[in-house]
């Protein structure tokens, strides 16, 4: 914290305040050495591409976002038939006062955390599985697992409904559940929704993880264990804390990207299930704005969905922060 | 090399244990692509029977004709391949330009440029379907590939600049000031020296942005409404996903067709995936 907030308020050096010209430079001898010492503006020059891109097109419509969500907007203000009006936070207020959406709400938070303690137990288990055996079933998973994480959200979604098909799919051939339907009740849904998401999502857990284990000096294991440390205490004391960086950085992926899926839940069961009972945030502001025309409404939700995430985005910074890091 | 398990004995039987195990688990996740692509090839026949046989006596190319001739399936497929194609090259480069910034130099708001990358990273992007809807309605771009290269684009940058400083960084400084001190200008040094060293990060950093563009689904769905020419592979699928008539012949022979290059792509990358995932986490 202390050496990010000095870096970031010290005073440019002459070189860079230079610019502006205030105070005369002295004459330049010969080339500088380190561009580092002398960035001038070739550091703005390099980012100008990514800033007008992530300022129009992140930037700009997060503050559209933020701004239609106060507007009275739907399909009447967007054909231009009747000017658009501010509501303050009544858009907040109607949906805050809509059992639907702490219903949504509160789906979505647990089934976020289902999905992301689900593939973070897999994905560690597994990482520490493939420390464990010799190189050819290690590579035999480290493929499957790269083709579970290719496959496109879309064509999971699908195979994976039509494993579970009550008519066709093995899936209920092989466990001898006839014709259940998996889609059509709402725990069995998020269920199968889940076990989708587990599949292409615990790859990336398994092979950072993995990665950072291997990273790990062996002395430190051997040294452990030559102490009488048992394989979990070793896990426990000397693993895992090495691992904490690694850890965090897998857990806010998780968590942010299984809080907003969409394509899965709108595939699997059909737009949100039946009578919405599978909708989560995500695919229910989409449902608000794009297929009742209630774009303020859907701006709404997504606020909320933004400050949610923020607030995670956050607690990672204070954890990064802590660790020390140098950004 | 020798793995952790030679270093430590693990007991003999608690290896093989260790080994089926893992075996057991690759075949149940590589089972749903072996089902997608034996489904693919099965006759129409054997998909609609209630027997449901994990091969097949008679491979037909039915599906896959089926899927080509019905819809428009080829020219969706070079849709996607271009808008897919044009993210990953211009954000590997603009995301290059960018690392290279903010690892190579200090200058003011540096940190503040950092975590705001950092901060971009997170923000649920499908939120902003429907402002960047109006966005791109206003900038007549709606029923355009332009519509979903654009978003994709600057969605895929943060990640991207965040994952190349490591590599950005890995390149020695005492190289950059040999450089300079053999009279190259910053830009060659750039382009002829920084860019291949820092190639295989850019090679793994476009594996993320190839596939967030290609599984790209709300944008097409939300920006490209009444021009089915513009479609993108994911759109073209779902027409054979009906409610209660599934073609799952023609289902499973599109998500193969769909799922195909993505593998080819991982399969290409993988190494450089893992030591780059490592390096980008480590830094």
């Amino acid at each position: 914290m202390t050496a990010n907030s000095t870096t970031y308020k010290a005073p440019a050096p002459a070189g860079t305040a230079g610019a502006g010209g205030a105070r005369p430079r002295p004459p330049r001898r010969r080339r500088p050495v380190s561009p580092a010492r002398r960035p001038g503006w070739t550091p703005w020059l390099y980012l100008l591409p990514a800033l007008v891109l992530l300022g129009g097109l992140l930037v700009y419509p997060i503050h559209q976002l933020g701004l239609i969500s106060f507007l009275e907007y739907t399909q009447a203000q967007v054909s231009g038939g009747e000017p658009t009006t501010f509501k303050g936070f009544g858009n907040y207020t109607a949906l805050f006062g809509d059992s639907q959406f702490w219903q949504v709400l509160l789906a979505t938070v647990v089934f976020a955390a289902a999905c992301v303690l689900a593939t973070l137990m897999t994905g560690c288990a597994l990482a520490v599985l493939l420390t464990r055996v010799r190189a050819l079933p290690r590579l035999a998973l480290m493929m499957a697992a790269l083709g579970a994480w290719a496959t496109p959200a879309v064509t999971g979604s699908t195979v994976w409904v039509f494993l579970f098909d009550p008519d066709f799919g093995p899936v209920n051939r092989v466990l001898g559940l006839g014709d259940f339907s998996w889609t059509y009740g709402r725990y069995s849904a998020f269920a199968l929704v889940l076990l989708e998401v587990l599949w292409c999502s615990f790859p990336f857990v398994m092979v950072t993880v993995y990665a950072g284990i291997r990273a790990i000096p062996t002395e430190v294991l051997e040294a452990a264990s030559l102490d009488g440390a048992s394989q979990w205490r070793i896990w426990r004391s000397v693993t895992a804390p090495m691992l904490r960086p690694i850890l965090v950085v897998v857990t806010i992926q998780s968590i942010i990207w299984d809080f907003k899926v969409f394509t899965q839940i709108y595939v699997m069961t059909n737009g949100g299930g039946i009578a919405g009972q599978n909708l989560v945030l995500n695919v229910y502001a989409y449902q608000k704005a794009f297929a009742s025309s209630q774009y303020s409404l859907g701006s709404a939700i997504g606020v909320v969905m933004l400050v949610i995430l923020l607030a995670v985005t956050l607690v990672y910074l204070r954890l990064v922060r802590r660790q020390g890091e140098e950004l | 090399m020798s793995t952790l398990s030679t270093r430590f004995r693990v007991r003999r039987p608690g290896r093989l244990a260790a080994e089926a195990a893992a075996l057991l688990i690759a075949a149940a996740v590589a089972f749903p692509l072996y089902w997608m692509v034996l489904s693919a090839f099965k006759p129409a026949g054997e998909i609609q029977s209630t027997e449901a046989r994990p091969w097949t006596l008679s491979p037909s190319l039915d599906s896959f004709r089926r899927v080509f001739e019905q819809q428009d399936f080829g020219r969706y497929f070079l849709n996607s391949l271009l808008v897919a194609g044009t993210v990953v090259i211009a954000s590997a480069l603009i995301a290059f330009l960018a690392a290279t910034a903010v690892t190579r130099f200090r200058f003011k708001f540096r940190t503040t440029l950092l975590i705001m990358f950092l901060v971009a990273q997170m923000v649920p992007v499908e939120a902003l379907t429907i402002p960047l809807f109006f966005l791109m309605r206003d900038f007549g771009q709606l029923n355009t590939l332009g519509s979903l290269i654009l978003p994709h684009l600057a969605f895929s940058l943060p990640f991207a600049i965040w994952m190349l400083r490591g590599f950005v960084r890995a390149v020695p400084e005492a190289l950059e000031e040999a450089a300079y001190i053999d009279g190259a200008s910053r830009t060659r040094f750039l382009w002829q020296i920084l860019f291949p060293l820092v190639f295989p990060g850019l090679v793994a950093t476009s594996v993320f942005s190839f596939i967030s563009t290609w599984n790209d689904f709300l944008f097409a769905k939300s920006f490209l409404i009444s021009d089915t020419s513009q479609s993108t592979l994911p759109m073209a699928l779902l027409v054979f996903f009906k409610p209660d008539e599934n073609d799952w012949g023609g289902i499973m022979a599109a998500s193969t067709v769909m799922t195909v290059p993505v593998l080819v792509f991982f399969v290409l990358v993988q190494r450089r995936l893992v030591s780059g995932l490592g390096g980008a986490v480590k830094d």
